[in-house]
């Protein structure tokens, strides 16, 4: 039986997955991967399923051994990924050869993720493979642990793709809550304008933005009575900071919350580099509605989006070309029909 | 909105909440008949099986719907909460089948639970007179939140209408019993918290290895039994379920 054998991890690196749904009356959040676009795209880069376990290293690094041949595929942030010395690129699927070690570290981003083919086959709880360490479900990855990798159908390798860009902030697209109101115009207006970035504060759990304005905050005294909070709810807390809620939240809450992040954009928050400037804007809910619609089916789309790197892509300076070029020749019309 | 309820403080109120999920609220403040609504609401919404409804769960007072995008829109599904929530007066609908009563040994005070005198105090009681009220009688689980299994209790006499601490406890462990504005929460993980540390049980309320991981569900009720310290350790040593037992309440 294929299996990893990690060598060495830094903190925050864990098994993460879709996670669970259908526990938030029990007081048990979804959980699973920080950036699940990632977990689709490793999917697509793999050709397999999006629900398979994949590593999620949160800012941090992992050694490890592979003891049979294996497909890996590397997306979310970007690190240096060395195959037994050799660079590998990274928004790509590559073959690791018995026995080889792969080494990803300087992660410039936030989270990044290294996928198997066949995925990661750990312990399954309440029916997901994610470690939810708010709840006490799994733990962070250590050193000198190995786990199994599940049977790989595929055998495709050398698949890259465009992934949506998402490490250099932007606007992200809110939908009103019930207490949005409470804010007042004038600080919804303030709020609209202000510039923020990510606090050094940040964790699966949720993220603090910071700015160089003023707080917001509600009517002095007023109470809210706790309700269901869901990922991308935007909680103002009694510092006045915004707090943006995260896969591994809390399933109820009493904090006021200014708007909810669109879950098609919550991975370009999750993945924001530090100071990278992040802007909000509110957009009604059909709106949102439509958006959300249009990225499943993106990401549905996302496997045949994935296309062969012909070429060592350090060099990315003519991608252009040889997007055109591998549109024409894609040298998998063979394996395609066959599938 | 659909109904009016004139008994009702307010009718209730349909929000969105995200992209995909809609909230039915009974209550901007706690009251038994808003708790048990929203129980009823939403045992009703389970039992109808509404269309696009992906899962549901309840808060003190609001019942929460999340939707199937691909199968859903809000504005067929505000239809029909609209029609269910105009079928009968849910501040009057009893509380959903299937609940269980669960009684559950746990110490008050000693070194194990420290703030029962504090918390007393502050009710007005002494600490047996405070011991014999929390156990009175049985506790409704109002909603679990915060963290996996974890109950909210109530509610208890206007007396324990006692404010949260403004410090917070630096942790209190698994199976704590704290106490604040006629609410008991019984942990279900070792926490930091601003509620008073009044009791101590072996529950343990969430446990992911096992095929069922969660003790209690909304809507049942929990009643301490007070026991002695040597009691209570005796129970932690031979008991996995922590002494607990339970009864159907019909």
């Amino acid at each position: 039986m294929a299996e990893i054998i990690l060598h060495r991890t830094g903190p925050g690196v864990t098994l993460q997955d879709m996670g669970r749904k259908g526990y938030l009356a029990q007081g048990l959040s979804r959980g699973g991967a920080a950036d699940i676009l990632a977990l689709a795209e490793g999917a697509a880069l793999l050709q397999q399923d999006a629900g398979l376990a994949a590593i999620e290293i949160a800012g941090s690094f992992v050694s490890l051994e592979v003891t049979e041949p294996a497909r890996i595929a590397l997306t979310g942030a970007p690190m240096r990924a060395l195959c037994d010395g050799a660079a590998l690129a990274w928004h790509a699927s590559h073959a690791l050869p018995k026995g080889a070690l792969l080494e990803l570290s300087g992660s410039a981003g936030a989270y990044s993720y290294v996928h198997f083919g066949g995925g990661i086959d750990g312990k399954q709880t309440l029916g997901a493979r994610s470690a939810h360490l708010a709840a006490g479900i799994g733990q962070m990855l250590e050193g000198r642990e190995s786990y199994p990798i599940g049977a790989d159908r595929g055998s495709r390798v050398g698949l890259t793709f465009a992934p949506l860009p998402r490490f250099d902030g932007g606007v992200l697209r809110l939908v009103e809550t019930p207490q949005t109101h409470l804010f007042g115009e004038e600080q919804l207006a303030r709020f609209i304008d202000t510039t923020f970035s990510k606090d050094a504060r940040g964790n699966r759990m949720g993220q603090r933005l910071v700015s160089d304005g003023a707080g917001f905050e509600v009517a002095a005294g007023l109470t809210i009575l706790s309700e269901t909070i869901v990922p991308g709810d935007i909680q103002v807390t009694g510092d006045g900071a915004p707090f943006v809620l995260l896969s591994e939240c809390q399933t109820t809450g009493g904090y006021p919350r200014i708007g909810t992040v669109l879950p098609c954009d919550l991975p370009r928050l999750v993945q924001a580099r530090a100071g990278a400037e992040l802007r909000f804007c509110f957009v009604p809910l059909e709106e949102a509605v439509a958006l959300e619609r249009a990225e499943a089916k993106r990401r549905a789309g996302l496997r045949s989006a994935a296309y062969p790197m012909i070429r060592d892509p350090h060099d990315m300076a003519d991608l252009l070309a040889y997007q055109l070029i591998s549109g024409v020749t894609r040298g998998d019309d063979l394996e395609r029909s066959a599938s | 909105m659909a109904s009016t309820h004139s008994e009702a403080p307010e009718p209730p109120r349909i929000s969105t909440l995200g992209v995909d999920g809609m909230l039915v609220s009974f209550g901007s403040t706690l009251s038994e008949a808003a708790n048990r609504a929203a129980l009823s609401f939403r045992a009703a919404v389970e039992a109808e099986g509404l269309m696009g409804v992906e899962e549901t769960a309840t808060s003190l007072t609001s019942a929460y719907l999340r939707l199937d995008l691909d199968h859903a829109d809000h504005g067929s599904l505000r239809a029909k909460i609209e029609t269910l929530l105009g079928s009968r007066d849910w501040y009057a609908a009893p509380l959903p089948q299937g609940r269980k009563l669960w009684r559950v040994p746990a110490v008050f005070g000693t070194d194990l639970a420290p703030q029962l005198q504090e918390a007393a105090k502050l009710a007005g009681l002494t600490p047996d007179a405070a011991i014999t009220a929390l156990c009175a009688a049985p506790l409704r689980v109002q909603t679990i939140g915060f963290a996996p299994g974890q109950p909210y209790l109530g509610e208890l006499p206007p007396e324990w209408d006692i404010p949260r601490q403004t410090g917070l406890t630096a942790r209190v462990p698994e199976g704590a019993v704290a106490v604040a504005i006629r609410q008991m929460v019984l942990f279900s993980v070792a926490t930091p918290t601003g509620w008073r540390h009044v009791g101590q049980t072996a529950l343990r309320l969430f446990n992911p290895d096992k095929p069922d991981p969660f003790i209690l569900r909304p809507g049942d009720e929990v009643q301490f039994q007070p026991v002695t310290r040597e009691e209570f350790e005796n129970i932690r040593i031979r008991d996995a379920d922590g002494g607990a037992v339970s009864e159907r309440l019909g």
